[in-house]
């Protein structure tokens, strides 16, 4: 079977990728192309979920991180300025703390099932009764939304509620942004462009 | 063996526009690289779901290849006008 080694071949090289962005973007001065490397990124996280088959999880980094991430980023430009200044001088202590930090991530999926493991814990512990049981006791064909509706119904109700905070926060910010001008000359008008 | 094949020619083609992003002197070859970039994941979707003999995500390549579409229309109306702002 060529397939399993075709695919193993495609996740090293979209991660040698990601590491690779990650350097240029860390080493890079101009904040636009900076920017643009942070698309780049979120496309490749978004290839290498994808074969990991969490496609929600990649479809939502394409859309928030290559999209609204990068609209943001540059709008924040926009109002702020287009070249990082250059760094005084070498400080060994962020790069102990990053280290550090580093290690012990690793050190903690150390303890992490390996990935296709049948015997772990998610596959295991609330037993596949859901898939078993959820069309007799809910009466949904998508065990998903069987789940996500019913069985986690309050849980739902929050995450929705917190969602429409957010959004209910963001239209008040915009609002505000957008009167502004009509009171008078709005300070960022014109010293952009 | 068809799939491996164009899965390398889309990974390889990747590897050119992050090259071309990290060089790139004007802002347009970086929007161009992040572009191709955008374009060349949808392809990865597609190529991956049927390398993998399971190709039911062919309505996420969708939804990719639209929010890349506007992602890039926004990224150059910024770069022409210098603010997202309706004035």
């Amino acid at each position: 079977m060529t397939e399993p080694i075709a695919t193993r071949l495609i996740v090293i090289l979209l991660l040698a990728l990601l590491g690779w962005t990650e350097v240029t973007i860390a080493r890079m001065r101009q904040l636009w192309a900076a920017v643009m490397l942070t698309g780049i990124f979120s496309f490749l996280g978004a290839g290498w979920m994808l074969i990991l088959d969490a496609p929600d999880v990649a479809f939502t980094e394409a859309a928030v991180g290559a999209g609204i991430a990068t609209f943001l980023m540059l709008a924040t430009l926009g109002l702020t300025t287009r070249e990082a200044k250059s760094p005084t001088a070498f400080k060994p202590l962020p790069l102990v703390v990053v280290i550090a930090t580093g290690i012990v991530l690793v050190y903690g999926t150390l303890d992490m099932p390996h990935y296709g493991d049948r015997q772990a814990h998610i596959h295991t512990y609330p037993e596949p009764s859901y898939i078993t049981k959820s069309n007799a006791e809910i009466q949904l064909p998508n065990i998903v939304t069987a789940i996500l509706a019913s069985y986690r119904g309050y849980d739902t109700l929050g995450e929705t509620t917190v969602i429409l905070t957010a959004g209910v926060g963001v239209i008040l910010l915009l609002r505000n942004e957008r009167r502004k001008p009509r009171d008078g000359v709005d300070p960022t008008a014109e010293s952009t462009t | 063996m068809m799939f491996v094949t164009a899965m390398a020619a889309i990974l390889v083609t990747m590897i050119l526009a992050l090259l071309r992003a990290r060089r790139g002197p004007t802002v347009f070859d970086r929007i161009l690289a992040l572009n191709m970039l955008g374009t060349k994941t949808v392809l990865l979707i597609l190529v991956v779901g049927f390398l993998t003999a399971r190709p039911e995500f062919i309505d996420l390549a969708l939804l990719c290849a639209l929010m890349n579409f506007i992602g890039i229309v926004a990224v150059l109306r910024f770069s022409k006008y210098g603010h997202f702002a309706d004035r």
